[in-house]
């Protein structure tokens, strides 16, 4: 309103001066007074505008959270209450993978339980039997920081990509003096890095994630783009495919903070979740499907529930500072494990929010977390150069460690007097 | 890859403002006097609006124009309404465009999206006020809202507001009443561009599930699965990462002789782990055998092959699925409602991927309600759980220094190889065989001629 009156105060103003003294510098004076105010009132306006865009928005979004809350009438810790807790839980380091020559990203395990392949930032992809430790493939791509690989459902061929923007696959062939590298299969293009792949149901789909900010799925035969998925308005980071009947939708997590739950079929972003306070690295899907787990620079890992459609619980402790860089759920649900940029792996328990174990060992940050299909065991990738496999502490020792010392002792001597009777 | 359909004022981006001097050049060539669009008059109830066309005009122009096919010129007809350089006269509201009779109009070159005049909150208020003065009731929910929120927002302007709003309304009274609806319609398609109906609307109107009954889902399912994982519980006969022995694998492999017990209390849990186990898929499909329903496990199988199989050989497995299953009279007739089966009879005539997603539904939904059930509570089932082993755990070693030795396994990559061989020669087995009976008939019929 000012600026309007501000404009026609001046205009009368260079009125009068024009009709007082009619010079030429009056008239050029008064054409630039009038440009500059009109430059003025447009840049005004616009931020104005956007302003205004930006107060709708913010208070939509609150609208939301409230309807949300609605509905929330108790929280996850307090149904919990009457399940039993856990106790500390041992985790050990099983097998050790040495053979990649620097950071490993990414990692994947088979079908067969056994077999993994992992990716590295010298651009080498192995595939490993885990169990016995030995190599059985090695390819080497043309870039360096291959940030995503993915093991198909057949276990005959593996995905890989990163910095070159594409999703390669490689038929594995077992003849050993095949180069794998001449029948690689071109998939997906993105015009920036591949941040995340996997293969769908079969081996003839690959859904991809990139830092330009789109979700795609290809078609491995003909490179086709089947379908793509806009909505994240920053780099997408991680991807995960969800395990429910109908196996239409999945979720992904991105740099802008949100987690959309996208549907395969006609591309549409279905829900959407934004309450991490930074970058989310990996999200992983509940074994039902009715929620999912995310892990953030933020140090948390959150649990959102898809038919509440909220965030139910938080896995955080004020001593954890670093952020998380991959979770994964037990085989149950009831344990997540996160990988964290401070080296270690914390085992939280997903129903009471309480962490019940921490697990040591690599040497630098831990950038990739995945547990086997069968959930015997966990596999973490690291900057360290190495890969470890990590199971649950041998049970039936453990037992008998349990066991109090007054127990074993008056069980010792009950076996000497036996032995003793025997004898005699 | 990266192109936004958010049609955001501020600062458009380098590919939409291409993407409508395409746009523009379009519309500019559809109004060319000698090769453009026929124009006609349209009424309009009792007006007459000069210079309209129809749907079925624009989309037989487009095809001459540009040789496309007429779902391609449909298409590229939809973007150009959708951002507003054509608007439909009589349903102003549904930016689409119809093959039809319907009239449409070209937007006036003061209201392109191009232009990128910023359409600011005053003028949506103007242009809500004249709407609300001149009709009461004729502002539509969405409209109500925002134009109470901007009562709020700029209620120092209000009165310059609605002054504009009578002084625009007098001056159009002063013009001839088909210029009138014309410029109504050109302002209202603009609005209707520039403010359209949130989408947020959908979040906030989605149905949720209370807290109470969600969370208790999650202990519901880790109670279940409790015995089922390893890393809490152990597995038996041992954790081969802990023992080194592989026997657990070899005893829960696809194809077994006799399934362990933990795997077959596995298929009670939900229909969908009795089908994504091998051995629990085979067992159902002998009940169903038994109960002459097999055809509904084929035909959700073959579905599942589409969905997730080679892009190329769609059709062909889409025609397979219809010969065996859908058409009258087919050999193993599935049971599918009216309804779907005439919308995937529908689809078949153009088959994609998803053609066959809600026959597939309705199968799966049928089994999961009424076979599998009663396959729980069958004689096969309880017998296949009294049958399955319990492993016994496995002794540790007297020297639990000494490490077992760990065998490595056959890579899957190599299994399926053997398989294709096999199936190869196989093929060439009984390619062969025939070629010798054929040969042994000429004979048998040369030797009675």
């Amino acid at each position: 309103m000012c600026i309007i009156l501000c404009i026609i105060f001046c205009i009368i103003l260079c009125i009068i001066m024009c009709i007082i003294v009619i010079t030429k510098m009056c008239i050029i004076m008064c054409i630039v007074l009038c440009i500059i105010l009109s430059m003025a009132t447009q840049e005004l306006q616009i931020n104005e505008s956007l302003a205004h865009l930006k107060t709708e928005s913010e208070s939509l979004k609150t609208k939301l959270e409230e309807e949300r809350a609605k509905l929330h009438d108790v929280e996850l810790h307090q149904v919990a209450e009457k399940v039993e807790g856990l106790g500390q839980f041992v985790m050990k380091t099983r097998r050790t993978l040495k053979g990649h020559g620097n950071k490993v990203l990414c990692m994947d395990w088979c079908k067969d339980k056994r077999r993994i392949v992992s990716s590295s930032q010298d651009g080498k992809v192995i595939v490993w039997d885990a169990f016995t430790t030995n190599k059985e493939h090695a390819v080497t791509m043309p870039c360096t920081w291959v940030m995503a690989c993915a093991y198909a459902p057949s276990g005959c061929a593996v995905a890989c990509g990163g910095l070159d923007n594409k999703c390669s696959v490689y038929p594995l062939s077992l003849d050993k003096n095949e180069n794998l590298a001449a029948k690689k299969k071109s998939v997906a293009m993105h015009t920036n890095y591949l941040s995340a792949c996997s293969f769908t149901n079969s081996d003839m789909q690959i859904l991809t994630s990139s830092g330009d900010g789109t979700c795609a799925l290809w078609d491995v035969e003909s490179g086709q783009l089947l379908q793509s998925f806009h909505g994240h308005a920053a780099d997408v980071l991680c991807l995960d495919l969800a395990p429910s009947e109908t196996g239409n939708t999945f979720v992904s997590g991105g740099c802008d903070k949100k987690a959309n739950v996208w549907d395969m079929r006609s591309g549409q972003c279905i829900q959407s979740f934004e309450t991490h306070e930074s970058d989310i690295n990996s999200v992983r899907y509940y074994p039902s499907g009715d929620a999912f787990a995310s892990g953030s620079d933020d140090a948390t890992c959150r649990l959102y529930d898809l038919r509440a459609d909220r965030e139910v619980a938080i896995y955080s402790k004020e001593s954890i500072i670093f952020g998380v860089s991959s979770v994964d759920f037990s085989l149950s649900g009831r344990l997540l494990f996160g990988g964290y940029n401070d080296y270690t792996i914390n085992v939280w328990d997903v129903l009471k929010g309480t962490r019940v174990s921490i697990l040591f060992g690599h040497e630098n940050r831990v950038s990739t977390l995945r547990v086997s299909p069968d959930g015997t065991a966990f596999c973490t990738g690291s900057w360290d150069h190495t890969l470890r496999v990590s199971s649950s502490f041998s049970f039936s020792l453990f037992s008998v460690i349990s066991l109090s010392p007054e127990v074993l002792l008056t069980h010792c001597v009950f076996f000497f007097f036996f032995f003793l009777q025997i004898w005699a | 890859m990266t192109i936004n359909t958010l049609l955001v004022k501020e600062g458009c981006p380098q590919e939409q403002m291409a993407c409508f001097r395409k746009m523009e050049k379009v519309i500019v060539a559809m109004q060319d006097p000698d090769m453009g669009m026929k124009m006609r008059n349209q009424r309009l109830l009792i007006t007459v609006i000069p210079h309209a066309m129809t749907g079925h005009d624009i989309i037989t122009w487009l095809i001459q124009k540009y040789c496309i096919s007429e779902e391609e010129a449909l298409h590229l007809g939809n973007l150009l309404v959708k951002y507003g350089y054509i608007y439909p006269l009589k349903e102003p509201r549904s930016l689409v465009l119809r093959r039809d009779e319907s009239p449409y109009r070209f937007q006036t070159p003061y209201f392109w999206t191009s232009t990128q005049w910023p359409a600011t909150e005053l003028d949506y208020a103007i242009y809500l006020a004249k709407k609300n003065i001149r009709k009461q009731g004729e502002l539509m929910e969405y409209e109500k809202e925002r134009y109470s929120l901007l009562h709020k927002r700029i209620n120092h302007t209000w009165d310059f507001v609605v002054m504009q709003a009578r002084e625009q309304l007098r001056a159009s009274k002063q013009r001839r009443k088909a210029d009138r609806i014309v410029l109504e319609c050109q302002e209202q398609a603009y609005w209707l561009i520039n403010r359209p109906a949130v989408t947020c609307q959908r979040a906030l109107g989605r149905n949720r599930v209370k807290s109470s009954n969600c969370l208790e889902g999650f202990l519901k399912h880790s109670e279940q699965y409790q015995n089922h994982d390893p890393i809490m519980q152990g597995c038996l006969p041992s954790n081969p990462w802990i023992s080194d022995d592989a026997a657990h694998w070899t005893m829960n492999a696809d194809v077994v002789p006799v399934p362990t017990r933990l795997r077959v209390e596995r298929w009670s849990f939900s229909f969908m782990e009795l089908l994504s186990d091998t051995m629990g898929r085979k067992e159902f499909m002998t009940y169903l055998e038994k109960e002459f329903s097999a055809e509904n496990l084929c035909f959700w199988q073959a579905c599942e092959e589409i969905r997730h199989g080679e892009n190329s050989r769609i059709s062909e497995k889409v025609n397979e699925i219809y010969k065996n299953f859908l058409a009258p009279g087919a050999a193993r007739w599935v049971n599918i409602d009216s309804k779907t089966m005439y919308k995937t009879l529908e689809g078949i005539k153009r088959p994609h991927r998803f053609v066959m997603d809600d026959a597939q539904m309705h199968i799966y939904f049928l089994m999961k309600k009424d076979s599998y059930p009663r396959y729980l509570k069958s004689d096969l089932y309880k017998n296949m759980l009294a049958k399955a082993i319990v492993p016994q755990e496995t002794k540790k070693s007297v020297f639990p220094f000494m490490r077992r030795q760990r065998h490595s396994s056959p890579s899957p990559a190599q299994a399926a190889t053997q398989a294709t061989e096999e199936d190869g020669r196989v093929k060439e087995a009984g390619q062969i065989a025939e070629i010798v009976s054929a040969q042994q008939r000429i004979r048998a019929v040369r030797k009675t001629l």
